[in-house]
């Protein structure tokens, strides 16, 4: 493990639409956690010229076909993938972040994981759930929450898969970039952030 | 996966729901065709309807529960959440929307009531709740009911602002005031409201109430959906006021962008250009008692 004192890390929450104050929370709380860093912003990014300063954004659950129209509305598409640091994306995060979504013509994907995404996989919101699932490099499972959750039924080869359902990967790391289908910022267990942030910055 | 990990219709799961919702519009639709309308404007969720609010006014009457098969048609044309709205107090109203797959079910006032005394009991169910609220004690008993969400009532199907403004500063500052008591003296304003104790001391430390607070009832415009934004709601029910306005379209995807640009005066001004007529308007003043809608379930 490297040790550089005195890093600084800035994360933007993309905040279109959705669960981005629960984004910024989690964020927050998890870089108070990693020892090293001693000066961090997390912010509610909503404007192209505010990405370039950032290490990482995160793009949080809520409607994908909202946030992918906004994204547009916004001038938001290129600058975002054009992106040179890390992205955190959950659930409508994860559908914008594939590079192919089955079936659907509502919603433009990003294509910074090479994922093909399957929206509302497990059905509709009565059929929403909570499961303990395990998580490659997570030493313990993970309470995980699916909300009209997605699947990616198929990874590229620099896709990483760090965890499965049997209808398929919910979460995959590819660089510096993390896709879950479930919602770790809706709960108190931080450890794929802080999973996320220590692979960024190469911990 | 062991079946025993497996957990349906928690409470983090119905809230949840409901975060997700958050900082978007949330449109009335009474057909396919209106809710793929919407969908495109930007609209986070659909409620599906037999008749808008403000339809629902003038037919009089009892209001119901819409035609399942209306509801069908709408969740089969669009992949954004549908939610339906039952009678206050109809819990099998509410348990037939849920068999056919909507997703959040509203207990609203725009119908008409089917129990005076009890409101659904919430906790019973898989599928998530928005209730009406009017004030900080409404909000707290539909919460220790088991509602998911709170939308603030206003007074639906007037394009009339007035009363969602009233029931949203009624709320935020019964919040400010209880912050600055002492517990005892918090204790003291649960029971003088009638509301649970813990979930009063709950909004105190927050600062805000525990779930997911909309707007609703009169919005009508984009300025009206930033003013309800900026008084402090995570989100805005829209129901007359899109497919009652001359172009449905273009005042749809409108307010998206208002609910979005809530603060930035400059691009509410650009995106209220040249939208046309919005919905006719009525002076809530002139409203016989029983029209009010928003005294109804307490």
């Amino acid at each position: 493990m490297r040790c550089s004192p005195n890093v600084e890390i800035k994360i933007g929450v993309l905040a279109l639409q959705g669960d981005v104050s629960e984004h910024i929370c989690a964020f927050e709380r998890a870089l108070d956690n990693i020892d090293n860093i001693n000066n961090f912003e997390v912010f509610g990014l909503k404007k192209p010229e505010e990405i370039e300063s950032c290490n990482a954004i995160a793009i949080p659950g809520g409607e994908s076909t909202t946030i992918s129209r906004l994204i547009d509305k916004n001038n938001l598409r290129s600058p975002i993938k054009a992106f040179k640091g890390g992205i955190f994306a959950t659930c409508a995060g994860m559908v914008l972040s594939a590079s192919k979504i089955i079936d659907d013509n509502d919603v433009k994907p990003l294509s910074i994981m090479d994922l093909e995404v399957k929206r509302n996989a497990f059905g509709r919101q009565k059929d929403s759930f909570e499961s303990t699932i395990a998580i490659h490099g997570l030493a313990e499972p993970f309470r995980a929450i699916f909300i009209r959750a997605p699947v990616a039924v198929s990874a590229g080869p620099g896709v990483r898969i760090i965890g499965r359902l049997e209808s398929g990967i919910v979460a995959a790391v590819q660089d510096k970039n993390m896709a879950l289908a479930f919602h770790p910022e809706l709960g108190n267990d931080l450890r794929l952030h802080e999973l996320f942030i220590k692979n960024l910055l190469n911990f | 996966m062991k079946l025993e990990e497996l957990r349906f219709g928690t409470e983090l799961i119905k809230r949840g729901f409901a975060s997700m919702q958050k900082g978007g519009v949330i449109m009335d639709v009474v057909n396919a065709e209106q809710a793929v309308i919407a969908e495109e404007a930007g609209a986070v969720a659909v409620m599906a309807l037999e008749r808008v609010p403000a339809d629902i006014r003038k037919a009089g009457g009892v209001a119901r529960m819409a035609d399942t098969a209306i509801i069908e048609e709408i969740i089969d044309a669009v992949t954004i959440p549908v939610m339906g709205k039952a009678r206050i107090g109809h819990f099998v109203e509410a348990r037939m929307l849920e068999a056919i797959g909507v997703d959040m079910i509203d207990e609203s006032e725009v119908l008409t009531p089917a129990d005076e005394e009890f409101h659904i009991d919430k906790k019973e169910f898989t599928v998530p709740f928005v209730c009406g609220a009017r004030n900080l004690g409404e909000a707290c008993r539909r919460i220790a009911e088991g509602a998911a969400m709170i939308r603030t009532k206003g007074e639906a199907g007037t394009g009339n602002v007035v009363e969602a403004v009233r029931h949203m500063r009624s709320i935020t500052g019964e919040i400010r005031m209880i912050q600055g008591m002492t517990s005892q003296e918090t204790a003291a304003y649960a029971r003088s409201i009638e509301a649970p104790v813990e979930i009063v001391m709950e909004c105190a430390e927050l600062g805000r109430l525990p779930v997911v607070n909309f707007s609703a009832g009169g919005i009508a415009t984009p300025a009206d959906a930033a003013l309800m934004m900026q008084l402090g709601a995570d989100g805005v029910f829209v129901g007359s006021g899109i497919f009652k306005s001359e172009k449905p379209a273009v005042m749809a995807s409108a307010i998206v962008q208002a609910v979005d640009h809530y603060t930035d005066a400059k691009v509410l001004a650009e995106v209220s250009r040249g939208l046309g007529d919005a919905m006719p308007g009525l002076d809530i003043h002139l409203l016989r008692e029983d029209e009010v809608l928003s005294k109804r379930g307490n």
